[in-house]
């Protein structure tokens, strides 16, 4: 009896792992978030002017704890959202957009081979400890992530600098005086401006991590909007008020991060007004936030793309005019309707719409049966064909279930008299074959990290991405479109990299390598009173400007 | 009595060894590459190779066996992946949040179960009887999750009478002593005159003692019934009842004493389960304990955080079934005799 109650509990927890190892979904790692209110459920009538906006303690409800507070050692959205209050980048992204502007920074110029940037520093900044923010204080902190005899390495490599692929791109970081640093670049590369902006490259205390060495990531110093006052794992961070800070002034006198893991949980905390704003409610509950009279719901689409890539390599997707056909019989409306909810917008390109150079001029396939049966006709293919479409086993932030909506797209295909055979395997599996483009179709997605464009139409539709294991499923060889994004790379000019890449969007667009499915949007719910709190399409959340109404 | 239990702690060992092995291997064979898996769509060849070698993955399965088994039986349990910390502190850190609130629910499971199973047993088929075993019967069938959110529901937010979750409230910026809220709740009476963060913790415990006690109340209600009816049945009983004793003297004195002793084992038994009912509980009610730790490891698959999960609350529940063999002989001299 007893041991069988044993052996119960040890097979359910295990049997929970094997599940979770099936079909887990997992809540969005490093999500990214939106950029403009797009909704605001009580429109403010005429918000009265407050003078005092001071004052007040807000509890952000939030799915997870954070692993730890040191931004460059740590890895995952939670972590960051604590550091982001603490720390601040030598440049950060405007509010709500992925452009970015100066912060530490106040200004930086790049040499004419794009491999020197130089950064004027901020004067009259200090850290939280008292101590001066400088140009050693930031060389400090990038060196500790990559020079390996740094007394601050320990532990390396550095994951993050690892995923921004830092290691190829930066060469050495140099105070030219106390208020001017340089970085030198082993390679030409535009979008590291961008990099600078996250979390990872935050500009940390030196006095504070040589006193408090490994345990830095439970004290964290920076010189941001919030000091951190104390952790209990898992419950709650509270940080209060930075008086002297440079970007004041901050309204909030403390700050709370709460853990809430439950979805529902979190929606019934902000309905008793135990928490001012939420994370990651569930897509089910939206409508009835929405028709809360005390809640507000911030929505942005999130700096993702679902799609359906289709093999280029492959009969008969090496051919445009079935691709373009594929286009035109997938109605996406009906698959955001059926599967996204108020959780989906329709994507047209490759790009998100809160990315800077999106190409909003570009005109979507509409969802026309007829023009995909002419267009199949004159490919060749007048009676259809059979196909292999292929779904991932698991929720993912851009595609909450790719078996229903492969299930939608099957119905709509039939009707051009392609018969489509849905095939999945476990996940690993799954990225594995899709890498090495075993399939005909199949639908993946990603979440961008940087908020450069470079990020999606590189990484995923360039032809050095399309060799194994390719990042580029299309398989999609375009000699054009690779040729403007090269470019884009190479040039430091915004105004000239943005027209590269909406001219790469038109011929993405002409190719159709892909069916672009949808982007998720971020939700934040909130209650009314919280004034100010802006998505940030890269996923920080941020409070250093919002304030509560009384 | 001594040689008992030390033969009890001998056939730990056996027991304890096959928990490490069922547990290695089924998380060994979960299907997928864990590294692959964990990293996603942004998976490059060297980092996946980088993982594989920080979980041991590049080794024979076999070896990576051996290398599992001989740490853990120095008591090191790893390191979690995500954290970086090691497992064994993980652990310590979070573990008197769970007992803290397991005992809580052990309590209100067994005081109240009791007192319903002596009523039923004492009011047989009448309508008391009745509705406390068809209320235990739903009881022991109501999925945790679901009670969970139903008592926030109605007690948090219509009612607006109990916190949401959590363990006191996050506005008294409250640093814990011991951990256990409760206890520290009671010094910072004395020690800063204010009963506010002893009440604070009382009121976060409510709703999940309940949602956790409800499936071990049942069932200890319905044993104690049970276990009384076949009790008051002995010749003992009739003998005290026509020596004319007070029948309330003769089902809580007479009767109970010896109903109580299968309710004992079942109470420890529940205990042990209870642990893995706290997953689902601390999760709704967002109480920082070992369940919803193992929960969000689960969710990262962060494989060696699970397996020490696993490994250390199967070797409490040995323990505590250990310390309830103990417990019964004690109070069954019986088993001791033979």
């Amino acid at each position: 009896m007893k041991r069988t109650g044993l052996l119960i509990v040890t097979v359910l927890l295990a049997m929970a792992l094997v599940l979770a190892g099936c079909s887990k979904a997992e809540e969005p790692a490093a999500q990214a978030a939106p950029a403009e209110k797009t909704e605001t459920a009580a429109a403010e009538p005429a918000a009265p002017v407050v003078d005092d906006k001071m004052g007040g303690v807000l509890v952000f409800g939030r799915s997870g704890d954070s692993v730890g507070l040191d931004p460059g050692r740590e890895t995952d959205g939670e972590s960051f959202y604590g550091s982001t209050a603490v720390f601040d980048t030598l440049v950060e992204f405007v509010p709500g957009q992925t452009a970015v502007k100066p912060a530490l920074a106040t200004s930086w110029e790049v040499s004419d081979d794009g491999l020197e940037y130089t950064f004027s520093l901020r004067k009259g900044v200090t850290f939280h400890d008292g101590t001066p923010f400088n140009a050693e204080a930031v060389v400090f902190s990038f060196e500790r992530q990559f020079i390996e005899d740094h007394p601050y390495y320990a532990q390396g490599p550095w994951k993050y600098w690892g995923y921004m692929d830092m290691d190829n791109i930066v060469d050495s970081v140099v105070a030219v005086d106390d208020y001017t640093v340089k970085f030198m670049l082993k390679k030409v590369e535009a979008p590291f401006i961008a990099n600078l902006a996250m979390d990872f490259a935050s500009i940390v205390s030196p006095t504070a991590v040589e006193k408090y060495g490994d345990d830095f990531k439970n004290n964290p110093v920076g010189t941001g909007a919030f000091k951190f006052v104390s952790w209990a794992k898992d419950s709650q961070i509270v940080f209060e008020r930075n008086d002297a800070y440079w970007d004041g002034p901050v309204y909030l006198d403390r700050l709370i991060l709460k853990v809430i893991p439950d979805a529902t949980s979190r929606w019934l905390a902000l309905q008793k007004g135990e928490v001012d704003l939420i994370d990651f409610p569930s897509t089910e509950d939206i409508a009835a936030m929405k028709a809360d009279p005390d809640v507000q719901v911030i929505q942005q689409a999130g700096l993702n793309v679902g799609y359906l890539a289709l093999n280029t390599q492959k009969k008969p997707f090496d051919n445009k005019l079935v691709r373009q056909a594929m286009n035109y019989a997938i109605d996406n409306q009906a698959i955001i309707d059926g599967v996204y909810g108020e959780a989906g917008q329709v994507a047209k390109n490759p790009l998100p719409p809160t990315m800077w150079s999106y190409n909003d001029d570009i005109e979507a396939y509409e969802y026309s049966p007829e023009k995909a049966a002419a267009l199949l006709a004159e490919a060749g293919y007048p009676d259809g064909f059979d196909m292999e479409l292929w779904a991932m086993p698991v929720a993912r932030p851009y595609n909450p279930n790719a078996r229903k909506i492969a299930e939608i797209m099957q119905d709509q295909l039939k009707k051009v008299n392609i018969n489509a055979e849905i095939v999945s395997y476990e996940w690993g599996t799954y990225l594995d074959k899709t890498d090495q483009g075993e399939h005909q179709a199949a639908m993946l997605g990603w979440t961008g990290d940087n908020g450069d464009p470079d990020n999606f139409l590189w990484v995923l539709l360039s032809e050095p991405a399309a060799i194994p294991p390719a990042g580029n499923i299309a398989m999609w060889k375009n000699a054009e479109f690779t040729e403007l994004c090269s470019q884009a790379k190479q040039t430091a000019d915004q105004d000239v990299r943005d027209r590269l890449y909406r001219e790469a969007q038109e011929v993405f667009h002409e190719e159709a390598p892909w069916v672009p499915i949808a982007h998720s949007v971020v939700t934040i719910p909130a209650k009314n009173y919280v004034n100010d709190f802006v998505i940030y399409p890269t996923g920080k959340r941020v409070f250093k400007h919002v304030w509560l109404q009384d | 009595m001594l040689k008992h239990i030390l033969k009890r702690l001998g056939l730990l060992i056996p027991t304890l060894f096959g928990v490490v092995t069922l547990v290695f291997f089924m998380i060994a064979l979960a299907p997928g590459d864990p590294a692959r898996v964990m990293l996603g769509e942004r998976a490059n060849a060297a980092q996946i190779e980088q993982i594989r070698q920080e979980l041991g993955l590049d080794k024979p399965l076999i070896q990576q066996y051996g290398l599992y088994l001989s740490r853990v039986v120095r008591l090191d349990l790893g390191e979690s992946i995500t954290s970086g910390q090691k497992i064994k502190d993980e652990i310590s850190e979070r573990f008197p949040a769970t007992i803290e609130l397991a005992i809580w629910a052990m309590l209100f499971a067994s005081i109240v179960g009791i007192i319903l199973g002596v009523t039923s047993a004492r009011k047989r088929n009448s309508w008391v009887d009745y509705t406390t075993m068809g209320g235990a019967l739903v009881g022991v069938s109501m999925p945790v999750f679901w009670l969970g959110l139903v008592l926030i529901m109605i007690f948090s937010v219509w009612l607006d009478l109990l916190p949401t979750g959590g363990r006191m409230n996050v506005r008294y910026y409250f640093e814990p002593i011991t951990n256990f809220y409760i206890i520290d709740g009671m010094i910072l009476w004395i020690t800063e005159g204010t009963p506010k963060y002893l009440v604070s913790a009382f009121q976060h415990l409510i709703l999940p003692t309940i949602a956790l006690g409800t499936i071990p109340l049942a069932i200890i209600a319905r044993t104690t019934r049970s276990s009384m009816l076949e009790v008051l049945q002995q010749d003992y009983i009739k003998t005290a009842r026509s020596a004319g004793i007070r029948e309330r003297r003769v089902v809580y004195r007479y009767a109970l004493r010896n109903a109580l002793l299968p309710v004992v084992t079942v109470i420890g038994l529940q205990f042990g389960l209870l642990l893995s009912g706290a997953i689902l509980t601390e999760t709704v009610f967002s109480w920082p304990g070992i369940g919803k730790w193992i929960y969000v490891a689960i969710g990262a698959r962060d494989y060696p955080a699970v397996q020490g999960g696993i490994i250390f609350i199967s070797t409490f529940f040995v323990l505590i079934n250990l310390v309830v063999d103990i417990l019964y002989s004690v109070i069954n001299p019986r088993i001791r005799m033979q």
